[in-house]
């Protein structure tokens, strides 16, 4: 019998690949909020992924900020626009090739990146201390980067605020 | 019987331990909505000056016990009642949704240390010791919504679309409000672990966190309040407006369900609060982690008797306020709380700066 945490693996990434897979592809329906249901699902059991790499913070963003705060607005905003002519829709060779294009790409950087990983088991850090030390790598090591994709996120909102401002005073 | 559990494998003694402590918060999670229930109608009536339930006790006998039959009556009434599913609904997600809002409100409560020890040191009274326990609640809490949402959407009706849709917006707005008060906790303590945050207040009342942070606690509070969508907050449900909002289709044991997860989510909040600022299971007058049976035994009343004098001032509060605008609680979240909260950020980690480190 293989270890309990392989086991898990295997199920939460059997998860993840079958919920992708349906919020993409479901042939049993066509609705946009059982798709985004099934990206919520995605989401959760990748964060099951990150707890078997005991990324304990890291699974516990994943579910706050994506399956609990952006899934939610996604939600939201599918529901307001009541988007019922997607039901019908037939799908386009022009979607359908960009698509595969993107597949494509993915698919190689995926390959290139696995082809010179060394595999590495987790180290037993446990369950002590990795926010902290998140932290002094985050803002230490990796400031500028960081500080650059804040100004990133500035940026989107000061857009935001600009396009849902209807006259300039 | 209990001595030979010593001699297990440690990792037999923690399955056992964890299966046990999980029932155990489960069991009284559910008898605690029940009776809250029956508190909610009994201080409602108080406070309006009725009498409430106060006759269902054993039946074909004139024991009354304050009224405390009322909630097997309440269960079995909604047990027995008809389970009626209206035709044009979404059926999976109309089945779906009570079951989605009852889940995570259970699932806040595994990291919420509701006692020290049992004498024995290495078996502490919690259910899952996480090193990230805030962000898991956080996390988890913030999965409640879709139960709301998606029976708003299931409903396929006009009035429980707009309680989902106010629900939806409602939580993510006071989530961030609610996420950033909590942050000066943890500059002060220095850890996320919520078996910390209680090691710090252990030192008795003056070192409970609520008299260093009571503007984090006024913020968490009221953003309780909005989050469990309870009076003055409860537009996803208003009756005046929405007849019963997202949960208007809904009969019998899956309207329970939502009731359940009201008052469930009311408990996760309540502990949460108790631990966050009210020292947790510590006395009063500051304690250690148990050595012996009883004081542990001791911790946990005392942590309980913390926990319903929250739920009486959420009750309290809800029979005494009235209900606000739509409007000015968004208002009161985007323009109020979140810029207070990111202020007592600033000045809490430059207090934190320049005298603690």
């Amino acid at each position: 019998m293989p270890p309990l945490t392989d086991l898990l693996f295997y199920v939460f990434a059997g998860l993840t690949l079958a919920c992708g897979l349906l919020c993409v592809v479901n042939p049993f329906s066509r609705n946009p909020v059982t798709s985004a249901m099934f990206l919520v699902l995605t989401i959760v059991s990748m964060a099951g992924l990150f707890i078997l790499l005991h990324a304990f913070f890291l699974a516990a963003v994943q579910i706050l900020v994506y399956a609990g705060a952006v899934m939610v607005l996604f939600l939201f905003v599918i529901m307001l626009l009541d988007l019922r002519e997607e039901e019908r829709r037939r799908i386009r060779t022009f979607s359908l090739g960009t698509g595969a294009l993107i597949v494509v790409v993915v698919a190689g950087l995926l390959v290139r990146v696995l082809s010179g990983a060394v595999p590495v088991r987790p180290t037993g850090l446990g369950v002590e201390g990795h926010t902290k030390i998140l932290g002094r790598i985050l803002f230490e090591q990796y400031v500028l980067p960081f500080e650059v994709l804040s100004l990133l996120l500035l940026v989107a909102m000061v857009g935001v605020i600009l396009l849902s401002k209807k006259d300039m005073k | 019987m209990f001595e030979s559990v010593q001699y297990w494998d440690p990792a037999a003694q923690f399955v056992l331990f964890s299966a046990l402590k999980i029932l155990v918060v489960f069991g009284a999670t559910l008898t605690f909505v029940s009776l809250a229930v029956v508190a909610e109608r009994r201080v409602s009536a108080w406070i309006q000056d009725r009498v409430g339930p106060n006759r269902v006790g054993i039946p074909f006998t004139n024991i009354r016990f304050l009224g405390l039959g009322q909630m097997l009556a309440d269960g079995l009434k909604f047990l027995l009642k008809e389970d009626f599913t209206p035709n044009y609904v979404r059926t999976v997600y109309f089945w779906l949704a009570p079951a989605i809002t009852l889940i995570p409100a259970f699932l806040t409560l595994a990291v919420i240390p509701f006692g020290s020890t049992l004498g024995n040191p290495n078996n502490r009274m919690v259910i899952a010791n996480l090193n990230v326990g805030i962000l898991y609640t956080f996390g988890i809490v913030s999965l409640g919504v879709y139960g709301i949402v998606l029976a708003g959407y299931a409903s396929n009706s006009k009035y429980p679309f707009l309680g989902g849709i106010r629900s939806s917006a409602q939580m993510i707005s006071y989530e961030i409000a609610m996420g950033l008060s909590v942050i000066p906790i943890f500059l002060l303590v220095g850890s996320l672990n919520l078996g910390d945050v209680v090691g710090y207040q252990s030192g008795g009342l003056h070192t409970w966190l609520v008299w260093k942070q009571p503007l984090a606690f006024f913020i968490f509070l009221i953003a309780a309040f909005a989050e469990t969508n309870r009076l003055p907050f409860d537009m996803p449900e208003s009756e005046s407006e929405l007849i019963g909002g997202y949960h208007t289709e809904y009969s019998s044991m899956k309207f329970a369900l939502f009731f359940l997860g009201e008052y469930a989510n009311m408990i996760a909040s309540c502990s949460m609060m108790v631990t966050l600022f009210f020292g947790g299971w510590t006395p009063p007058w500051g304690a250690e982690a148990a050595t012996t049976l009883w004081a542990g035994l001791g911790h946990v009343a005392c942590f309980l008797a913390k926990v319903i004098s929250m739920m009486l001032l959420f009750i309290w509060v809800r029979w005494m306020l009235p209900r606000f605008r739509y409007d000015q609680l968004m208002d009161l979240g985007w323009r109020r709380f979140i810029p207070m909260a990111l202020f007592n950020i600033l000045v809490t980690a430059f207090v934190v700066a320049l005298w603690q480190r």
